[in-house]
């Protein structure tokens, strides 16, 4: 397993590049120079002002050699500094991880477990009511827009009945510590991490159902249901352990997907992640922040990846660990 | 309907100025609500609109201007000007001290002209008249001009040429310069805390040269980063103030609305938002003045007023906003008559050539403006095409004039030399720059004009010239002018005495107290 494990890592490190070099050329392809863009907001964009900030951000070397600085840094984990904001971008998406990984973990949390519950009781009851009113909850939250169910859930939940913030990480002015902290982050985190939340447990509900149907037609199943176990056994044990692997595979394939939708609900809430922080450096075009954050959302993804490919094993003791 | 309740509204503030003649208190905190998150705050560095809005409270200028943008002490309490209209002396306050301690003088001044010069494109600009600068002693700073500059006394507020602690900046590499990021000024609140995406904490500065002032304990300005949460968090009463443009202007009448909410106008008078639409004078149809003409009789700007601006605001007249030094309103006038834009676009030929149109991508209220001037200009005949792109790449496309119509605003820093110029004058047309004659308009007179107004004296002959050049302008059309902004601040009727001067929330709140 650790050779597993090691060679993975390797291949993922050269993916990891490969990003890099990729997203360097593809950042620059978009129109919107972040020269310009710092000058027009000064208010003044004069020939020397324009091409001070030029030389500053390294932009007026040959495009080869900008991509040779910028490896060079990944490479000594050095991801540049965001002359935007005058800090370096580690600093910068340091500060900004911990919300991020607090709301999209528990966002994923969320999603699968109310996913996988959802889905076996409607694949359980298939054809009831209860089937059908699963379905429909599912559906309704697959359809909408993430933005759109954060805004109904802010005129609901905040403006409507004032149960919950609408925006934020904590409340503000409060220097509050200990439980009391926890708490009041706890509030602010419900309605952004149910947004992203439910939005996958839809997807992972269908699956679920799916894919326990499907196996429960299977003949070894009728062999426990024949030694007599009893269907809460064969529902637990059998069917939904096999059923189980196509949502691996799907959680796995949507942690790219999940950082996507962070963007929009840490927009929406206000959040203070890394989400904003790449949206905001795309708005403004800065490149050394932007790439910066691609290098560590991709890092991420990979690294969800490998996780997955281990609980595969978990799951299912027939898969070995080949590379 | 909505017009009217805010009419209403901003009224009923009017009508509570007596209100202002309370005895303020002291204490309590403000929320106030920026957007996009500062950069960075140190105001020699970055001067984009929310940085000027927070550090405006931690540096100071010279001066401070009034609503009718007379010069008014700051930093500097008394200035002379000579006879020739050459030198220009500042006595400086003393018993200023910086947020460290360190006493504010003359040196400082010095040091921060020469920074700013590097790193501050407007002040640059705005310092090129001047020959040198020598201090005398430490609360005397005397300016020498190469030639008598008309709006001299107009380039001193904060934005425009705040003032840097030299002991803490001389001899260190600027761009990281710890103290960028923990700034330290002369202001009423001081530096104190900064959750990244989350808020900005300032705290009273206690020794405050104002005895007394500011009223305030702390001001948090808070990050949210979507319009209708902003506007969701001042309804659940979250946020106490919503300076000019944080919500889209569509909520503004159902904001306004709202119990103990107050709006005011006030406080751009200094910057004076002017939006217009660039017209590319170079190429196509637009090259012809009947066409840009047509352009200016097709669109309905009364109709973009009332409705995409909910009331606010005013339909320009021409290239200087009624809020500035030197306006005219005797001019050419292009109201709304689509026979006419008709009649002008088939004298000049037009065959329905595509013309390309760059709506600005500030958000809800200004794509609905793109759409109704869209089909504005298609009603008259004009085959338009809508090219959507984000701020950065309509940047580039309007400084690289590949665009034939493009969507604007810009400040105009109440004085033409200062904010209208640079639009119109030849000498201003660099490829691959905004936000100066990116039109191509090219016109001898003007540029004569322009050259002559900020250097004649006196005022009198500024006045005879810049009406000179607006008329001209008027009848040439290089741009399409819309509107003058207006960017309501919404507020609790608790706060006071928040807006005093002609640069509004970005002056800082030193004169702010609650009524608690």
């Amino acid at each position: 397993m650790l050779s597993f494990v090691a060679q993975r890592v390797v291949k993922g490190v050269i993916v990891l590049l490969a990003i890099v070099v990729l997203n360097f050329f593809l950042i620059r392809l978009a129109p919107g120079d972040p020269a310009v863009v710092m000058a027009g907001e000064a208010g003044a964009s004069d020939q020397i002002f324009v091409q001070q900030l030029r030389e500053k951000f390294g932009l007026d070397k040959p495009l080869p050699e900008q991509l040779f600085v910028y490896v060079k840094g990944v490479v000594t984990l050095d991801l540049g500094f965001s002359f935007r904001q005058q800090a370096p971008v580690s600093k910068l998406i340091l500060e900004r991880l911990p919300a991020t990984l607090l709301l999209t973990l528990t966002a994923f949390a969320i999603s699968l477990v109310l996913g996988i519950l959802f889905g076996t009781f409607a694949a359980r009851f298939a054809g009831t009511w209860l089937d059908t009113a699963i379905t429909i909850f599912a559906l309704i939250f697959y359809a909408m827009p993430i933005f759109w169910v954060a805004l109904m859930g802010i005129l609901l939940f905040s403006v409507t009945v004032d149960w919950l913030p609408s925006f934020g990480y904590e409340t503000v002015g409060a220097n509050l510590s200990g439980p009391a902290h926890v708490v009041d982050v706890a509030r602010h985190l419900i309605m952004p991490a149910m947004t992203l939340g439910l939005f996958f447990m839809a997807t992972y509900t269908r699956m679920t159902r799916a894919s326990m149907l499907e196996v429960k037609r299977l003949d070894f199943v009728k062999t426990a249901r024949a030694k007599g176990l009893s269907d809460a056994v064969i529902q637990r044990r059998h069917v939904l352990r096999n059923a189980l692997l196509p949502v691996v595979t799907l959680a796995g394939a949507h942690s790219g997907t999940l950082i996507g939708g962070a963007v929009i609900t840490e927009t929406v809430f206000a959040w203070p992640g890394i989400g904003r922080l790449m949206y905001d450096a795309l708005l403004q075009r800065d490149y050394n922040l932007l790439l910066g954050v691609f290098v560590i959302c991709s890092a991420m993804v990979l690294t969800f990846n490998l996780i997955t490919d281990l609980v595969y094993r978990l799951v299912d003791p027939r898969i070995e660990f080949t590379t | 309907m909505s017009k009217r309740v805010l009419l209403g509204v901003l009224l009923a503030c009017g009508l509570a100025a007596p209100a202002l003649a309370q005895e303020p208190k002291a204490g309590g905190a403000i929320n106030a609500v920026i957007q996009p998150e500062p950069p960075g705050l140190m105001l020699a560095m970055v001067q984009n609109g929310p940085v000027q809005m927070v550090s405006g409270n931690i540096f100071e200028g010279l001066l401070r201007y009034s609503p009718k943008l007379e010069p008014q002490p700051e930093l500097a309490e008394s200035w002379s000007v000579s006879e020739d209209a050459k030198t220009y002396t500042f006595k400086l306050r003393k018993g200023v001290t910086w947020h460290d301690g360190k006493p504010f003088t003359a040196a400082d001044v010095l040091f921060s002209l020469e920074m700013l010069k590097q790193t501050h494109a407007r002040a640059r600009n705005n310092l090129a008249q001047v020959d040198k600068v020598e201090a005398p002693d430490d609360y005397t700073v005397v300016f020498t001009l190469k030639q008598p500059f008309g709006p001299f006394l107009g380039i001193f507020e904060v934005g425009s040429m705040p003032m840097v602690p030299k002991h803490l900046y001389e001899g260190t590499d600027w761009k990281t310069n710890p103290y960028n990021n923990a700034p330290v000024g002369t202001g009423p609140f001081m530096f104190k805390e900064w959750q990244k995406g989350s808020f900005i904490r300032l705290v009273k500065n206690p020794n405050y040269y104002e005895k007394g002032k500011p009223y305030l304990d702390e001001i948090y300005w808070q990050i949210i980063p979507d319009a209708a949460a902003r506007s969701v968090a001042y309804e659940t009463g979250k946020v106490d103030v919503l300076p000019g443009g944080s919500v889209e202007n569509f909520d503004v009448p159902r904001l306004s609305k709202l119990k103990d909410t107050c709006v005011t106008g006030a406080g751009w008078e200094f910057f004076s938002p002017l939006a217009w639409l660039w017209l590319n004078n170079r190429q196509g149809p637009l090259a012809d003045k009947r066409v840009r003409q047509a352009v200016m009789y097709a669109i309905d700007r009364d109709f973009a007023k009332d409705v995409i601006w909910n009331g606010l605001g005013k339909v320009a007249t021409g290239p200087s906003a009624s809020t500035i030094k030197y306006y005219t309103d005797d001019v050419p006038k292009y109201p709304y008559n689509p026979a006419k834009a008709k009649a002008l676009l088939k004298e000049a030929g037009y065959k329905g050539e595509k013309i390309r149109l760059l709506p600005l991508a500030y958000g809800e209220t200004w794509q609905r403006w793109g759409e109704a001037v869209k089909q504005n200009l298609q009603d008259v005949g004009m085959n338009i095409e809508t090219i959507a792109t984000d701020v950065a790449g309509g940047n580039q496309k309007i400084g690289d004039w590949d665009y034939d119509i493009a969507f604007t605003y810009l400040y105009q820093y109440g004085d033409p030399a200062l904010g209208v110029g640079r639009n119109y004058v030849s000498s201003a047309i660099a490829k691959g720059q905004v936000f100066n004659n990116v039109e191509g308009y090219s016109n001898p007179e003007i540029d004569k004009l322009f050259a002559d107004g900020a250097v004649a004296t006196p005022d009198s002959k500024r006045k005879e010239i810049y009406e000179k050049a607006q008329k001209i302008l008027v009848e040439d059309v290089p741009v399409a002018w819309m509107l003058e902004l207006q960017f309501p601040t919404i507020m609790r009727c608790k706060v006071k005495n928040l807006i005093t001067t002609g640069i509004g929330v970005n002056d800082g709140f030193k004169d702010a107290w609650l009524d608690k």
